[in-house]
């Protein structure tokens, strides 16, 4: 990628140690992003919002207490891209979609307050399929992000805002959601770093809930360093969600240079296929790779694997189909007016979803109607206990396993849009580690077709966040 | 499973999910809706009569909190995002009274 100033290829350590340490100030960091968004959004489209106004503001006061001799934090001055479905008080929060139109938080999200509280800058709120339900942020209200490694390509999705962003320098970090794959699958599709943690290592609170038992806040970076820095930032336990794991922050960067000697690595030989052959070719040199390391690959099964992506396409959906019942008109965003409450309801909900959104709510709704709900959603939360027995099991061969992050490479616009199933098999290697609430990685290892982008995915048990990022950081550090 | 899906529950499904489909989304969703059906019974085969049903990822008991007053949001705030307000409270169109 064309690099117009070595200030944007700096990592978000490399940044926050340069402004702690006075040598560089905030101030020139964001005008420097500012500048690349000027040079390349126009193409790319991965902000909903440039904060540009907020970021310069936000700058100049951490330089002002960099002056004063106080530490602004662990993230001083470093631009972090938010995906637009995490709420930001008083700045528009659109989870790219036109039923919240012109909604403005009252509150900030708990990753918000973090962000702030480590010294980061927010430069602007991304772009992602509506509500986030989507595979190549093709469903925004907004229009699509392109890939900026080929426009003519997707970013993947539904957090490809974030991922955009951060491979187009646009921040040194970004944050996504991740409920199917939506951080893994563009992080791979983009060329950067993202990760899924453990269920509950974040909070929610303030995450625009799309699928609550399944949702995930996670980090995307250049580097697994700066992926380890930003999640080690916004982990930890917030009393304002009930989900969240009541320990402290999550410790990864310590794990980075621990290497993977005497690691098990499993292989599934059970994995579904689908994978393209450029796909699996990198994944073998992962393979090579961590054997080369010191690691031991092991052979193991996941007989449920294959079974993930019906368990997660009823759960998901029933999940929304509630979640969603929200927007109806009353308390936030669009109204579009009519003579009594139930007509409002249905005017404003049919104006303001979009196809993919009506799609799941319906698919939910019926997977949880009278005479349905043990046929669907019932028989889908047992397969999801099958999946996560057969992990558990897995587990006690390996220490972490290693799968594609993504079928493919980055696809066309319009390759997967006439027929949703074919969409939602992108999330095939992903999916599993939400229904079981484990931790994913996807990094980048290497280049397929067109020499496009390829991710290689890292899988660990529940609070192997550390060990995930240890072998991450060696298959960086063996990356062709 | 997806012989079951007609028009006709398709629609009942828009109703109680508060949308309305023109006939022709009604149509495409009755398609749509079927062929994933077809693709999901992959899980029919399984024999789930012991599987105990998974809803969460970590096992949670009731989560408790001290019951002391904790700030709340603005209400100033929270109805100037809301469509319409009067008199510190959301407005909506008459709730009863009008027939569908």
């Amino acid at each position: 990628m064309p690099d117009s100033d070595a200030t944007v290829a700096l990592t978000a350590q490399a940044i926050a140690d340069g402004v702690r340490a006075g040598t560089t100030t905030a101030v020139e960091v964001v005008e420097r992003h500012l500048a690349e968004i000027d040079r390349r959004e126009g193409e790319i489209h991965a902000f909903n919002t440039v904060l540009a106004d907020a970021a310069r503001a936000r700058a100049a006061e951490l330089d002002a207490q960099v002056e004063r001799g106080a530490d602004p934090g662990p993230l001083a001055g470093v631009p972090v891209a938010l995906k637009d479905n995490m709420c930001t008080r008083g700045v528009p929060t659109t989870c790219s979609s036109k039923i919240l139109d012109g909604w403005k938080p009252p509150y900030d999200a708990t990753i918000v307050t973090r962000l702030r509280d480590a010294g980061a800058v927010i430069i602007g709120k991304t772009n992602l399929d509506e509500f986030a339900m989507g595979s190549s942020t093709e469903n925004s209200a907004f229009g699509p992000t392109r890939n900026p490694h080929d426009t003519s390509r997707v970013p993947g999705g539904s957090s490809g805002g974030s991922a955009a962003a951060v491979a187009a320098r646009f921040a040194a970090v970004g944050l996504g959601s991740d409920t199917g794959g939506s951080i893994r699958q563009p992080a791979a599709l983009c060329g950067v770093v993202g990760a899924k943690p453990t269920y509950g290592a974040v909070s929610r609170l303030g995450l625009v809930a799309f699928a609550s038992s399944l949702d995930q806040i996670g980090p995307f970076a250049r580097t697994v360093h700066d992926a380890a820095l930003l999640l080690e930032a916004i982990s930890g336990h917030d009393p304002m969600d009930s989900t969240s794991i009541d320990q402290g922050p999550l410790e990864l960067v310590a794990e980075l240079d621990r290497g993977v000697e005497g690691l098990r690595v499993g292989r599934i030989t059970d994995l579904p296929e689908g994978a393209n052959p450029d796909v699996n070719a990198r994944l073998e040199e992962a393979f090579d790779a961590l054997r080369a390391a010191g690691a031991t690959i092991v052979d193991v099964e996941v007989p449920a694997f294959g079974y993930g992506l019906t368990a997660y396409y009823l759960i998901a959906p029933a999940e929304a189909s509630s979640n969603l019942a929200r927007y109806d008109g009353v308390r936030f965003g669009l109204r579009v007016p009519a003579p009594d409450t139930n007509a409002m309801y249905m005017a404003t909900r049919t104006e303001g979803f979009g196809d993919e959104v009506k799609r799941r709510i319906m698919l939910g709704t019926y997977a949880l109607s009278a005479g349905y709900y043990d046929a669907y959603y019932g028989r889908a939360l047992k397969v999801r206990r099958l999946i996560a027995d057969d992990f558990a099991r897995a587990y006690l061969d390996a220490d972490v396993l290693l799968t594609p992050s993504s079928p493919s490479v980055a696809f066309a616009f319009g390759d997967k849009t006439a027929d949703p199933y074919t969409m939602y098999l992108c999330d095939t290697y992903t999916i599993p580690s939400n229904l079981t609430g484990h931790p994913g990685i996807s990094v980048p290892f290497g280049t397929g077709e067109a020499g496009l982008p390829v991710g290689v995915q890292v899988l660990a048990p529940a609070l192997g966040d550390g060990l995930m990022f240890r072998v991450a950081a060696e298959l960086e550090r063996r990356a062709p | 499973m997806s012989a079951r899906i007609t028009p006709e529950v398709v629609s009942k499904v828009a109703r109680l999910a508060r949308l309305t489909l023109s006939d022709e989304e009604l149509e495409r969703a009755t398609v749509q809706l079927a062929g994933m059906l077809d693709q999901f019974a992959d899980i029919d085969a399984l024999d789930l009569d012991d599987v105990e049903p998974m809803s969460q990822p970590i096992p949670l008991a009731n989560v408790l909190r001290d019951d002391v007053e904790l700030r709340s949001l603005d209400r100033d705030e929270v109805l100037a995002a809301a469509p319409d307000a009067e008199d510190g409270r959301f407005r909506v169109p008459p709730v009863v009274g009008l027939a569908e």
